[in-house]
């Protein structure tokens, strides 16, 4: 179902050919089109619309020349505008303090403990740090030892408090023992809970107030449909977190979300993970996201992967 | 505090003073749709449906439309075969009756099992768990934790053993113990990894060596926050297990779960439980009005 946006656009453009210029007549039934794609893609139906419009702007007027059809002068005009909303700065990890302490918090399932994980991994392999996990999911069945796995897997040692009910106290004491360690970095995770609940939205927020958290980053699943907005403006009320993390881009979904949430907090997504694997994480690249959103093929990965 | 805002409102308000549905009110009912994750090829659908009973009815009011709009989008969702429609108090189709539970990660497999344990133990029948999932940390011990809660027996391995050895041993045990029902865990896979998607059809071909006509269900759990790729999960995992019905979870927070109904138009698989939390308690039978009603919720905070 999932037809390239080139191949829409074509169909669209079918009676404009040759040169001219793009007018408001003959952009109407793209723009529809684009936004279309873009919806099924997850993009949320709102933000689809004012992409649309300033695409819709930046577009009339331009000039078809021969050597490009004005389908692809529009991809192009579309992915340039999408680059630009979901780049920026590049904005590395904060990792300095003593210790730096970083929050997970996202939904339910949206990959937090392997996040974690996977943070820890590359933190101690690639900046040569010395992580602390912190098991701060009292809720979750086997959550902890989910973590201490985890941690296990990775040679990285893991705060548990088995017996203890607070995820404030539990943060508060793996600092001190970080300290104690010579720990320089604590990554703590947290349960999953939904952006309406307002008892576990208190309880993220008074784990940040009382850790003071270098970084709070965001997790989310990239296969979110049309929601990622609320819960990502809930969570950022209340968190006012420095980041987003992308998972399970593994699958094969377009991942429209990343969109929506850059375009509702506009904060930086700093990391995508993708894969079961401790090892498969990655920094995020604006112009793959891009391309995976209109479905144009994400060939530079794949040469990469070659 | 919550409060509803009504898409109908909305609705109301577009079509005050109009003979016909313009294309005012066919916009409003098209975001709604696309806002709930229904997807542009099933929204257009159900707009064409409206649409064309709008012409056939001529004048409708506001109330003679929300009919309308309720009917056609129930008509799109299906309801099992008899064969196969059973609730906690009747009797299962089949003794044991095996359930193969299956989806993408941390969706809420292993959790919908300890609901549907707890349910179906309530209801007198006696149950037995398969832990298959013997890849993801703790997965096994999730699992546990949740048989001991619900009171209720698990079949297990060491982490790392062969899910369809674990499957099979499950079903054997079932046989011998002469439980009513089976729930099998599987580990969370993406429907795109092909050789992961081979390994649930073993489990299936090995569970056949002790029950021939078995799983009598294949249960795919979807996460309801999931956007279109839900279709294409329901397209791979139907492809490997032949999934007969659909589970969807999450429902407790701000998604729709909209999706449902693009697979339900495209597959035809039957809806047959919601989970609405994480506690035992939190999983509700589906039931097709009530869905369609939330979909036009727009709760906001
Ligand atoms: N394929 C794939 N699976 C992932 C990825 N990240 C996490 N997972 C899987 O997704 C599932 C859920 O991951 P968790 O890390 O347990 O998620 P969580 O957010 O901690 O879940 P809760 O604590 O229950 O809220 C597990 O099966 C993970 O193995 C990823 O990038 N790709
Ligand atoms: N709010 C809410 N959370 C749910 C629901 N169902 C499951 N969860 C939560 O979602 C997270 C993942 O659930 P699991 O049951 O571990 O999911 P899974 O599909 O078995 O995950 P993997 O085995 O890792 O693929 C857990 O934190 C659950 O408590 C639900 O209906 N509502
Ligand atoms: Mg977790
Ligand atoms: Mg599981």
């Amino acid at each position: 179902m999932f037809e390239s946006l080139s191949d829409r656009l074509d169909s669209a453009f079918k009676n404009l050919k040759g040169e001219g210029k793009i007018t408001d007549l003959n952009v109407a039934a793209t723009v529809k089109e684009i936004r279309r794609a873009l919806v099924d893609a997850d993009v949320n139906y709102k933000i689809a619309k004012e992409f649309t419009d300033t695409v819709r702007e930046k577009a009339t007027g331009e000039k078809v020349i021969t050597a490009i059809s004005p389908s692809q002068l529009m991809v192009k005009i579309v992915k340039d505008e999408l680059v630009s909303l979901m780049g920026g700065e590049a904005t590395e990890l904060n990792a300095k303090g003593a210790p730096a302490v970083i929050l997970i918090a996202g939904l339910q399932g949206s990959g937090k403990t392997t996040f974690s994980g996977k943070l820890a991994n590359y933190l101690k392999k690639q900046k040569k740090l010395s992580p602390l996990l912190v098991a701060a999911d009292v809720y979750r069945p086997a959550a902890m030892e989910q973590l201490r796995v985890l941690g296990e897997q990775i040679g990285v040692d893991v705060h548990l408090e088995l017996e203890n009910k607070n995820p404030v106290e539990i943060a508060q004491n793996a600092i001190r023992e970080a300290r104690a360690k010579n720990k320089n970095v604590v990554i703590i995770d947290t349960a999953g809970r939904l952006a309406v609940d307002e008892a576990m939205m208190t309880e993220v927020a008074n784990i940040k107030s009382a850790v003071n958290p270098t970084e709070i980053l965001f997790v989310v699943d990239s296969m979110t449909g049309q929601d990622a907005v609320n819960t990502a403006k809930a969570f950022n009320d209340r968190l006012d977190f420095s980041g987003v993390v992308l998972t399970k881009l593994d699958g094969d979904t377009r991942g429209g979300a990343a969109l929506s949430i850059k375009y509702t907090v506009e904060k930086p997504i700093k990391f995508v993970s993708s894969g079961e694997k401790l090892d498969t994480l990655d920094v995020f690249y604006p112009e793959r996201m891009a391309q995976r959103i209109l479905g144009m093929g994400d060939i530079t990965t794949l040469v990469e992967k070659a | 505090q919550k409060t509803k805002d009504n898409f109908f409102s909305k609705v109301t308000k577009a079509i005050a003073g109009k003979s016909t549905v313009d294309e005012e009110v066919l916009d409003s009912l098209e975001e709604a749709l696309v806002s709930a994750d229904v997807g542009i090829e099933t929204t257009v659908k159900i707009i064409e449906r409206v649409e064309a009973r709008v012409a056939r009815d001529k004048y409708i009011n506001t109330s003679e439309l929300n009919g309308i709009l309720q009917e056609e989008i129930e008509a799109t969702l299906v309801d099992a075969p008899t064969a196969n429609n059973y609730d906690f108090q009747s009797d299962l189709p089949k003794k044991p009756y095996i359930i193969l539970v299956v989806g993408v990660n941390g969706v809420g497999k292993t959790t919908t099992i300890g609901k549907l344990a707890y349910n179906f133990k309530k209801a007198g029948k006696e149950v037995l768990l398969g832990a298959a999932d013997t890849f993801r940390a703790a997965a096994v011990d999730q699992l546990t934790i949740w048989s001991e809660r619900t009171g209720v027996p698990i079949v297990k391995q060491a982490m790392g053993s062969d899910p369809a050895a674990v499957a099979f041993d499950t079903v054997s045990s079932a046989v011998s113990r002469g439980s009513d029902v089976v729930l099998i865990d599987t580990a969370g896979r993406l429907h795109n990894k092909i050789h992961l998607m081979d390994e649930l059809s073993k489990i299936r071909r090995v569970i056949q060596k002790v029950i021939p006509d078995a799983p009598h269900e294949v249960l795919l759990v979807l996460d309801g926050s999931t956007g279109q790729n839900a279709l294409e999960q329901a397209k791979q995992f139907t492809a490997a297990t032949e999934v007969t019905a659909l589970a969807i979870t999450k429902l407790d927070g701000t998604a729709k779960g909209g999706v449902v109904l693009a697979i339900a138009n495209q597959f035809k698989i039957p809806v047959k439980f919601i989970g609405v939390g994480e506690k035992m308690e939190d999983l509700l039978v589906f039931d097709k009005h009530e869905f369609v009603e939330s979909l036009f919720n727009l709760e906001r905070r």
